[in-house]
């Protein structure tokens, strides 16, 4: 063994023991697991969500952690597949023994390992839609973002008020698109409504004029698409295309710039319910919510590129659950799990959340804006 | 409903003739080697993308230079894909050929992700967006363009492997590669040439359809699929009957989603698909495989 070997074998070791001594001065860290389609067909959804924790870890890290406690992100990439999220959060639970998990970009990951986290017990923030997901409430689950039935019922509302009683619905044949259209064929007969048609197109599908013709023959007063990706803005065109002059309502899946850009002028008039941080410019100054969007947007914004209401939801996620754990004064999961369910008042980026052990989701109507097109920006209706 | 079937045929149409370009550009090389070339979706979605990032942007070239640059890429790369990743598995079966493809698909998806993110892009229309009304269906000038740039390539091809040299020297190789080379053939060149142009057929189709469909770096999986579907259902390696095939399943999607349900529609298209395997083996105008010796 030669000098250099020793002498580095030597500093490494040394290194080693210097960082053993750190830790075990250094408060125990919080584990918070996450499990997102950061790839695969959702990274969309999972992309903004790991960049918003990682920004934010980062900076409550930076300025000292919680109640003294550095927080530990473990992330994984599912890819968007149920399967692997199942393992994934097996291996949180078992081998990385993380304190809260925040993830599961979608209803399918979600739906899959919450059977695992009510066994395991430990409290699991979930970012996807389904209303499945929280009704009826399971005890160690809660999620952030909006229902999809809750956009539906935001629609219908705002048809209501015009004065729409037919309408024409066509979905998308995936999970998003399928599970709103059930949840809009269920809550149409509430608001009076009727659902004149009812067509679909795949995922991938390049032109929707053979569904639209048949639409524009059966008599709707209005079209309402439940989907998100291509789809919709192909839907926008095709519409416009064929002359249809109804007024056409698109679901949250699109509420990005992106939906725009693709769609063009033919985006114009087409309204949507949407999580008020799209609009976060135009609210009045009285919003409770307002500075909470600007502060999310701006942060983001100023590192990444245009905000997305997605990593809004992983916002709100990690902050309930951190301020679950600053109020149970510490990480026992039992507490924690109910000052979770505790929340009220916390003002987020998709609303202000009030859960109750009836409700994991702690939103209302309110917390959807209703949003039309107008030159090519959003513009508040309410 | 009169109207509505005429919507529903000039739907198939619009639709089918992207089918048919995707499903040229499998006929020819199958035609050229009996290899089935799983990353020409990919080569429709290079053509796509690098159009979009060469033309994006204040920087960005006009239109036309764009097109045109991308459409020189994607050749680019079908060569590229041949020399380095087909050749070199020179005398594999074909089988293991098809393996590879499969593997280059992978790879140049990963290569748009990387370069291109996962974002949705799209292209201006060449000549606007005002509907063409034909009674009271309409189509986009765009669909015109589709159909008309489908015909000519159509045309093109057919003439390159029935009237030139070059075209008939690609046939001999997928005949025989020994005797071709023994006529003084050279088969490694002309693997080349039909690679490239495929990769040409793929770039125009891109370019044709991004206006009206979109693209993003997965957008060449699905294309492929039907590019595919239509190219076994006109006939493998016959360039007329992909087409024919391509217009054919556009027709049968459209129709299906119209008359019978939208929700079954893809599963209508396969069903006779299947169908039509099941009775003809070779695809509607396919030669019979024992011709190919």
């Amino acid at each position: 063994m030669n000098i250099r070997k020793t002498l580095s074998a030597l500093a490494m070791g040394t290194l080693l023991g210097l960082g053993a001594l750190h830790q075990a001065l250094a408060a125990e860290p919080i584990k918070i697991g996450s499990f997102l389609a950061v790839t695969g067909p959702a990274s969309f959804l999972g992309d903004p969500e790991l960049k918003t924790l990682q920004m934010y870890v980062d900076e409550i890290n930076g300025k000292g952690g919680v109640d003294g406690r550095q927080i530990e992100l473990v992330h994984y990439d599912t890819g968007g597949s149920p399967k692997k999220a199942v393992n994934f959060v097996k291996r949180l639970i078992q081998k990385d023994k993380v304190d809260v998990i925040v993830g599961g970009s979608t209803s399918g990951s979600t739906l899959a390992v919450m059977p695992l986290v009510a066994k395991a017990r430990i409290p699991f923030i979930s970012l996807a839609g389904s209303v499945k997901i929280v009704v009826p409430p399971q005890k160690w689950t809660f999620k952030m973002p909006h229902t999809d039935a809750m956009a539906a019922a935001k629609i219908f509302g705002d048809m209501k008020k015009r004065g729409i009683t037919k309408v024409a619905l066509i979905s998308g044949s995936g999970g998003f698109g399928k599970s709103g259209r059930a949840q809009s064929l269920k809550l149409a007969p509430q608001y009076g409504i009727e659902i004149v048609a009812d067509e679909s197109y795949g995922k991938k599908d390049t032109d929707m004029t053979a569904q639209l013709a048949k639409i524009r023959d059966s008599g709707a007063q209005a079209i309402l698409n439940f989907g998100f990706g291509t789809g919709p803005a192909i839907v926008t065109k095709n519409v416009r295309q064929l002359g249809i002059d109804l007024p056409l309502y698109q679901s949250h899946g699109v509420a990005s710039k992106k939906f725009i850009e693709l769609a063009g002028d033919a985006a114009e008039g087409v309204r949507l319910p949407a999580a008020a941080l799209l609009v976060a410019d135009q609210l009045p100054d009285s919003d409770p919510q307002k500075p909470v969007l600007l502060a999310y947007k701006n942060k983001f914004e100023a590192k990444y590129g245009p905000v997305s209401t997605f990593g809004g939801h992983a916002y709100d996620g990690l902050f309930i659950a951190l301020e679950a754990i600053d109020r149970a004064n510490s990480t026992d999961k039992e507490k924690v799990r109910d000052e979770i369910e505790k929340t009220k008042g916390f003002i987020g980026t998709g609303g202000i959340y009030n859960m109750s052990p009836q409700d994991h989701l702690g939103l209302d109507l309110s917390a959807f804006k209703m949003l039309e097109i107008r030159n090519g920006d959003w513009t508040i209706v309410e | 409903m009169f109207d509505q079937i005429l919507q529903f045929l000039l739907t198939g149409v619009t639709v089918g003739a992207t089918y048919a370009l995707v499903a040229l550009g499998f006929a020819i090389i199958y035609n050229a080697s009996d290899v089935v070339n799983f990353a020409q979706g990919e080569f429709v979605m290079m053509g796509a993308m690098s159009a979009v990032a060469l033309s994006a942007g204040d920087g960005g070239l006009p239109l036309l230079p764009s097109l045109a640059l991308a459409v020189l890429i994607t050749i680019g790369v079908g060569i590229l894909l041949q020399r380095f990743a087909i050749a070199p598995a020179h005398g594999a079966s074909v089988v293991t050929t098809i393996i590879i493809t499969i593997g280059a698909s992978i790879f140049l998806r990963g290569v748009a992700l990387l370069l291109w993110g996962k974002d949705i892009f799209a292209l201006p229309h060449f000549s606007g967006e005002t509907p063409l009304h034909i009674g009271n269906a309409t189509l986009l000038p765009q669909n015109l363009w589709v159909m008309g740039g489908a015909a000519l390539m159509v045309i093109g091809v057919h003439l390159f492997f029935n009237h030139t040299t070059q075209g008939k020297a690609i046939l001999a190789c997928a005949c025989n590669r020994t005797a071709a080379s023994l006529v003084g053939i050279n088969v490694g060149m002309m693997m080349l040439v039909a690679y490239g142009l495929s990769a040409f057929l793929g770039a125009m189709a891109g370019i044709l359809v991004t206006p009206i469909t979109f693209t993003s770096y997965d957008a060449g999986v699905m294309l492929g699929l039907k590019g595919f579907s239509a190219a076994i259902l006109g006939g493998m390696g016959n360039p007329m009957g992909a087409v024919a095939g391509g217009l054919l399943l556009g027709l049968i999607e459209s129709l299906a989603a119209g008359l019978i349900s939208s929700g079954y529609k893809d599963a209508i298209g396969f069903v006779i698909l299947l169908l039509v395997l099941f009775f003809r083996p070779s695809g509607l105008f396919g030669r019979a495989s024992a011709e190919r010796v």
